[in-house]
């Protein structure tokens, strides 16, 4: 099994007519990836790839059955492009875009939370379940389906994660890429429970980064309720204070959310910390 | 984005905020007419620097005369400041802020900026102003009032007027905090600020209340619906290579390390920093290429990189995605045929075509060491640097 998305899931691309909604697309087609429908407004009747695209979510939702939503539209409009979907009450939301105001980000997750629905970014890769299904931008060809989960605010030190276990013969359950924005739809623990619940994934890895909190609060979660093996990573120890590490989520402010406080919360909790980016695979391997 | 003070007391004033009556000046002789307008016969000479610690660096003066005031004006104007706060190199004073003197009762902090943990914005106060907040948060966090603004309410005057109750204020002084703390969130919320912060508040002797210090700092994700406050950035207070490398999409920081780096994706950005560290050297710079590295950027990067000369060798590493690694090497060899290298060069491509790209690198007849595993690239590195 997998959490969250699958072979059955139904998507739709939000922005599928732009340069990245059209481009991934096609290589999430190419995955295998159930789309259904595209939505951008003023371009209904169009089709990308062969896919129908309408003017807005709730035209796509009277025409098929939607489970998903990935959106690749413009920072200026993508937290309407993220109401809109939530509003056809889509249950998965997957926002990739980059750079969205923080101000508008927070009326976004005042609306969403207390639903049910997960949304998964901003400024994230997406998530895949190897081998059934690929909702966002990572290369698929890495991924090998499996028993770990995991679970990142980063995109490419993500994939340099996979790769490693894939190249120690370890397939991925799930992998989500939560976003590295300040405020995100959903965090480290809300995936971590869901992997917690998974039957099929056995292991758990945690891709964590400087700044915020939300590593020590995945880290308490951890401590109190999952049996399966965790191992983590928590880039940034070179960082200085109160630069922001390319990530706007990603700022040591006011001496906390440093990574030296972060591994020592995380081991205390249990779980396996990589001193190097390039054991995180082994780091897991070696509780299995 | 961050501004001066003058500046942000100046957005301040456009919201009715109260801050003592002041003029900004960038000559000896400005700041005297500026003292004579203001009048009086106490006034405050304030450095104009992005960097804080200023008080305790030399950069607050209070001039009890006009040739008290010509004199730090002219002290200050054209010297460079080093304070806590803006490393050794220090800031070089271009501006300055004359302002009247106040007869001060007390001081408090107050600020507004995102509370993580709930993803809403906090109203912050404390009877401790004037101090390092940080030092009041981490030693004596039960002197921080907070006050958790609802996304949907905005600040609510039952709110602000707690918060005025609870910094000690009585009778008609509680209605001048209430009202300035949520004219404050009125400028915190219209434009689009990270961090509104009045360190000083205070309180003067006749029971006036108003911002002795204003930070505003902008989030940057949201500066295009503000181009009137984009005018305001000061590029004399940036670091010239962040600049240089903004201007090519280039995600650049500065740090005081011997290793450079270029990694396309934030995370493993730090993860390669953390690696360089491992190695036994210490990370020159942050640079993120983003998705697209392609000769152009991949050139921009190696120039910006190694315009620091403290740079003795470098790393490169790029997980080719959706980007194809041989179009990354191709990018190398031409940059590197481009731009002069005189550091050792460990470069580790993965992903999409990484053997093709390695076959491309090797012969491309260059002089740089290729890795395949990141283990590899820090073992490499290590080598590098210990023969060094």
């Amino acid at each position: 099994m997998s959490i969250l998305a699958d072979q059955n899931t139904n998507v739709i691309v939000q922005g599928i007519t732009g340069s990245e909604g059209s481009f991934h697309t096609a290589q999430m087609l190419e995955y295998g990836t159930k789309i259904v429908a595209g939505v951008t407004p003023n371009k209904a009747g169009t089709k990308i790839s062969d896919i129908p695209v309408f003017n807005t979510v709730a035209d796509s939702v009277n025409n098929f059955k939607i489970d998903a939503s990935v959106i690749f539209v413009p920072a200026a409009f993508a937290a309407d492009a993220i109401l809109e979907a939530a509003y056809c009450n889509i249950k998965l939301i997957i926002c990739i875009t980059e750079g969205i105001p923080v101000n508008d980000m927070i009326n976004v997750y005042d609306y969403i939370k207390g639903k049910e629905i997960h949304l998964i970014g901003p400024n994230c890769p997406g998530i895949i379940s190897p081998g059934k299904t690929k909702i966002g931008i990572m290369p698929g060809f890495i991924h090998k389906p499996g028993n770990i989960g995991v679970v990142s605010r980063s995109g490419t030190l993500t994939y340099e994660t996979v790769k490693q276990l894939t190249d120690l013969g370890l397939g991925q359950s799930t992998c989500v890429g939560i976003g590295g924005d300040p405020v995100i739809g959903t965090q480290f623990k809300e995936i971590i429970r869901l992997f917690n619940e998974d039957p099929e994934t056995e292991g758990i890895i945690m891709i964590g980064e400087i700044g915020g909190t939300a590593e020590e609060d995945a880290a308490l979660y951890i401590k109190d309720n999952v049996k399966k093996p965790v191992a983590a990573f928590i880039a940034g120890r070179t960082a200085p204070p109160g630069r922001r590490m390319g990530h706007a989520g990603a700022i040591i402010s006011g001496g906390k959310g440093t990574a030296a406080d972060k591994i020592d919360t995380l081991k205390k909790a249990g779980i396996a910390v990589a001193d190097s980016p390039a054991d995180i695979g082994i780091t897991l391997k070696n509780l299995l | 984005m961050k501004i001066h003070e003058y500046q942000a007391k100046r957005i301040l004033k456009e919201f009715n905020v109260p801050s003592p009556k002041g003029y900004f000046a960038k000559s000896v002789k400005g700041s005297v007419k500026s003292a004579e307008k203001i009048g009086g016969n106490v006034w405050v000479v304030k450095a104009q620097i992005h960097a804080g610690g200023r008080g305790k660096a030399g950069g607050v003066k209070i001039a009890k005369s006009l040739s008290e005031v010509e004199k730090f004006a002219s002290s200050m104007l054209g010297s460079t400041l080093v304070t806590l706060q803006t490393g050794a190199e220090g800031r070089k004073v271009k501006t300055i802020l004359i302002e009247q003197g106040l007869n001060i009762e007390k001081e408090f902090y107050v600020g507004i900026t995102l509370d993580r943990s709930v993803s809403k914005n906090v109203l912050m106060a404390s009877t401790e102003g004037g101090v390092e907040i940080e030092k009041v948060a981490s030693e004596t966090p039960e002197l921080i009032i907070k006050e958790i603004i609802e996304p949907s309410l905005g600040l609510r005057e039952f709110q602000s007027r707690k918060v005025a109750f609870a910094m000690g204020l009585t009778g008609n002084q509680v209605k001048g905090a209430s009202d300035f703390l949520m004219r404050l969130y009125e400028v915190y919320i219209k434009t689009d600020a990270s961090i509104a912060e009045i360190n000083p508040l205070v309180l003067t002797k006749e029971g006036e209340i108003l911002a002795l210090d204003a930070k505003i700092n902008f989030d940057d994700n949201a500066i295009f619906r503000h181009p009137e406050i984009y005018k305001l950035r000061d590029f004399n207070e940036e670091e010239p290579l962040e600049i240089e490398a903004s201007k090519n999409k280039l995600n650049y920081i500065k740090l005081d390390g011997n290793v450079g780096c270029m990694v396309n994706g934030a995370g493993l950005a730090m993860a390669s920093m953390d690696i360089i560290k491992l190695s036994g050297g210490e990370p020159a710079n942050f640079l993120d290429v983003g998705g697209g590295a392609n000769k152009t950027t991949v050139a921009n990067g190696f120039k910006i990189i190694l315009s620091d000369p403290n740079v003795e060798a470098m790393l490169i590493n790029i997980f080719g995605g959706i980007v194809r690694c041989d179009r990354v090497a191709q990018g190398i060899i031409d940059a590197i045929n481009e731009v002069h290298i005189n550091v050792p060069v460990v470069i580790r491509l993965e992903g999409t075509n990484a053997e093709e790209a390695k076959i491309l690198l090797k012969n491309s007849g260059l002089n740089f060491s290729v890795a395949s595993t990141l283990h590899d690239a820090a073992e490499k590195v290590t080598s590098i640097i210990s023969s060094n």
